[in-house]
């Protein structure tokens, strides 16, 4: 420790004498020119102070704080080259109507920049229904119709998977994956070559934030999760099976500190609920990814990611005794806000995507998804989705955000700030600790509670003006409808072909195997033994589809009704 | 108008169809509330018709139907149902991300407002009180 010194100061007297007697005048004159001042707070209840000094932060403690990108604690980075090695996936959210026109989407995006793909299915998926199932005038409108290997195959056709990074907005119980594994087995992709990400596999977020997903119980839930990490961490190794999201949580009106705590109080259970099941910590760690929202409060955000990355690494070697650096990289996918955008003077939405992707790269990320300026307004249109990209490829090589490793690391102000913020993130964690850990806080509703608490008081900062937001609370302006973008929806005959042709792909397979695969599949969910993700693999190939998978699933481990706190 | 009710309005804050993003839901439920109304809240992913029938029971003067992911599509099956079930005086509004040329359809199908993100609670508040009354006025008498 101390080898390295910001500076070397002959006489420590005399310059602490200098300064205090600076930062007194200072203080002096700060306070005439501005009187009494109301306090300024950040959304984690930060009070933020008007100016930093060498005096808000330890300097001699950098190797311990701060230290290298790819060092222990993490600070400025996981990985020793960060955005000059590699800048981050673009990893753009698409999904709309029928795997064909995903399909031909994609590869547009690809061609445009985008260096990753993320397949986002239709909300009936989501909620575990295949699309003969539920009201066609749903279908497609939010994600795309995926319910059978084939649709999978569609979606990822001519798009090679041992070489393009795939992210799947695939709740559990993972039918999804188990599609494209099968897939992978038809373009004859070894799994072991195939990278990504499960996102939305975090059951507990979907539990206290974010109704949108289908659920089994919690017990189910976490039966489900365990078998898939298990059944990757063996089979296919380079997948993520977790993504734990922080994301629902501060988009249902988590601070960004709660939003950090709550998180990794996730992630500490689910390491927690592996290790009882005797896998081994340095190898389930290693696959543990995050993701996070990202709102417009630049320092605050930039301060909440390095903040967490730090504890991260820390928490990872206190409780789960690692020591290989590897296994401490806090490795995240970040989203920016779509809770900041406006639907008033819709344009501005774009300065305010671009300020939250500053936020994003500063604090360090792998994985970027801008929105579209019209995400408040309707699902996002293509003409949006590729400002949204343009805007990442300007702010990596027009404004060289990419060249210097955690450019502000050492300002005052954020180096303070992530202190600040890593005791609020702390202060969270111990109250779930105090609770049990996570998934009992969660049975008891208590964080929930403590959501819904923060969002009403957000809500009321806007209300009351205390939060300004632009063209909504302040210059408001006479709306100009010319800025409204085209609404984009799927063609009604389209959609209503894809329910025919699963209905005729239903009629058409063999009854033996599904009867087969269905009874292996319950058989395994019934016996503590068997690894559930295994069996849906099977299950997709004898032509089970999703919702029937999942219905299988729901009676065996129940479903998981959302718990209200008022 | 207002004379003519003895109590306070009955709303019923709900979400049909597919999506549970119920953070808008929630914070417009805490309005109505604290300004003194009668709110009867529900996990979301509603059906239409378990919608009518909780009407029916809690008898409401008004439903909220909250709407993130495109759920709004189905308003005008739930307006068709209500006036099936002879509560045609019940009004209707819908909160959340709504297209302007969905609330057109919306509009034609009978509901009564369309709140945009960025609604002000006073303007939401008003609304809903006034319609009640509305639907006091417009209640079949037997």
């Amino acid at each position: 420790m101390g080898e390295i010194k910001p500076e070397k100061i002959s006489d420590v007297s005399e310059q602490v004498e200098d300064t205090n007697a600076a930062t007194e005048r200072w203080q002096i004159e700060y306070k005439t020119q501005l009187g009494a001042e109301q306090a300024i707070h950040n959304r984690s209840g930060i009070e933020i102070k008007a100016l930093y000094t060498p005096q808000d932060r330890s300097d001699t403690a950098y190797l311990e704080k701060l230290g290298f990108p790819g060092q222990p604690p993490m600070t400025r980075g996981i990985y020793p080259t960060m955005h000059r090695g590699r800048t981050w996936s673009q990893r753009q959210l698409i999904g709309l109507g029928t795997p064909e026109h995903f399909n031909a989407r994609v590869k547009n995006m690809l061609k445009a920049g985008a260096s990753a793909l993320s397949l986002i299915p239709c909300n009936s998926v989501y909620r575990g229904y295949d699309c003969d199932q539920v009201e066609p005038e749903l279908l497609g409108t939010c994600g795309t119709v995926v319910n059978t290997v084939e649709d999978m195959d569609t979606c990822l056709r001519d798009i090679p998977l041992d070489k393009v990074s795939v992210a799947l907005n695939d709740p559990l119980p993972f039918t999804m994956l188990a599609q494209m594994l099968a897939v992978a087995d038809n373009q004859g992709v070894s799994w072991s070559k195939i990278t990504g990400t499960s996102n939305q596999s975090d059951y507990i977020s979907h539990f206290v934030a974010n109704h949108m997903f289908y659920r089994l119980s919690l017990p189910g839930s976490r039966r489900v999760l365990l078998d898939a990490i298990e059944f990757c961490t063996d089979e296919v190794p380079s997948w993520n099976p977790l993504s734990v999201v922080g994301q629902h949580m501060q988009q249902a009106g988590a601070t960004p500190a709660e939003a950090m705590g709550l998180t990794l109080s996730t992630a500490l259970q689910y390491a927690k609920d592996c290790q009882v099941r005797g896998m081994d910590p340095n190898k389930f760690l290693a696959r543990f990814t995050f993701f996070f929202d990202i709102s417009i409060n630049l320092f605050e955000e930039i301060a909440k990611f390095r903040a967490g990355r730090r504890l991260w690494a820390r928490l990872v070697k206190e409780r789960f005794g690692v020591t290989d650096e590897r296994l401490m990289r806090f490795k995240f996918h970040a989203q920016t806000s779509g809770c900041d955008l406006t639907r008033q003077q819709p344009l501005n939405n774009i300065a305010r995507v671009t300020v939250q992707a500053m936020a994003g790269i500063f604090g360090g990320l792998q994985s970027l998804h801008t929105d579209g300026y019209d995400e408040v307004l309707s699902t996002p249109g293509e003409g949006a989705a590729k400002i949204a990209v343009a805007t990442q490829n300007i702010l990596k090589h027009e404004a060289h955000l990419c060249d210097v490793i955690d450019p502000l690391g050492g300002s005052y102000y954020v180096e303070s700030l992530t202190d600040e913020m890593e005791e609020e993130i702390l202060k969270v964690i111990h109250k779930i600790d105090d609770q049990g850990g996570m998934y009992s806080a969660v049975e008891n509703g208590f964080v929930q509670a403590m959501i819904g608490d923060s969002a009403i008081s957000f809500q009321e900062q806007v209300e009351s003006g205390e939060q300004v937001v632009v063209g909504v609370n302040a210059y408001q302006e006479q709306e100009d409808a010319s800025a409204r973008p085209v609404l984009e929806r799927p063609d009604t005959g389209i959609m209503q072909e894809q329910v025919s042709s699963l209905r005729k792909k239903k009629a058409e397979r063999s009854q033996v195997s599904v009867d087969r695969a269905t009874k292996a599949l319950r058989e395994t969910t019934q016996s503590e033994k068997g690894n559930i993700l295994a069996a849906e693999i099977e299950a997709v190939r004898a032509g089970l589809t999703q919702g029937e998978i999942i219905a299988v699933l729901r009676e065996e481990l129940g479903f998981g009704h959302p718990l209200i706190v008022a | 108008m207002s004379k003519l009710r003895r109590n306070p309005p009955r709303v019923l804050v709900t979400k049909i169809g597919l999506d549970g993003h119920d953070r808008g839901s929630r914070i417009v439920a805490s309005y109505l509330r604290d300004a003194g109304m009668e709110v009867i809240y529900t996990n979301p992913w509603q059906e239409i018709v378990s919608v009518v029938k909780m009407a029916l029971e809690e008898d409401v003067d008004v439903i909220g139907i909250s709407s993130l992911a495109t759920d709004h599509l189905l308003v005008p099956k739930l307006m068709q149902a209500l006036e099936n079930a002879g509560l045609a005086h019940i009004r209707v509004i819908v909160g959340g991300i709504v297209p302007d040329l969905d609330e057109v359809e919306l509009k034609k199908a009978g509901v009564s407002r369309v709140f945009h993100p960025g609604s002000s609670r006073e303007d939401i508040v008003a609304t809903v009180d006034q319609l009640a009354a509305q639907a006091l006025q417009a209640r079949p008498t037997f």
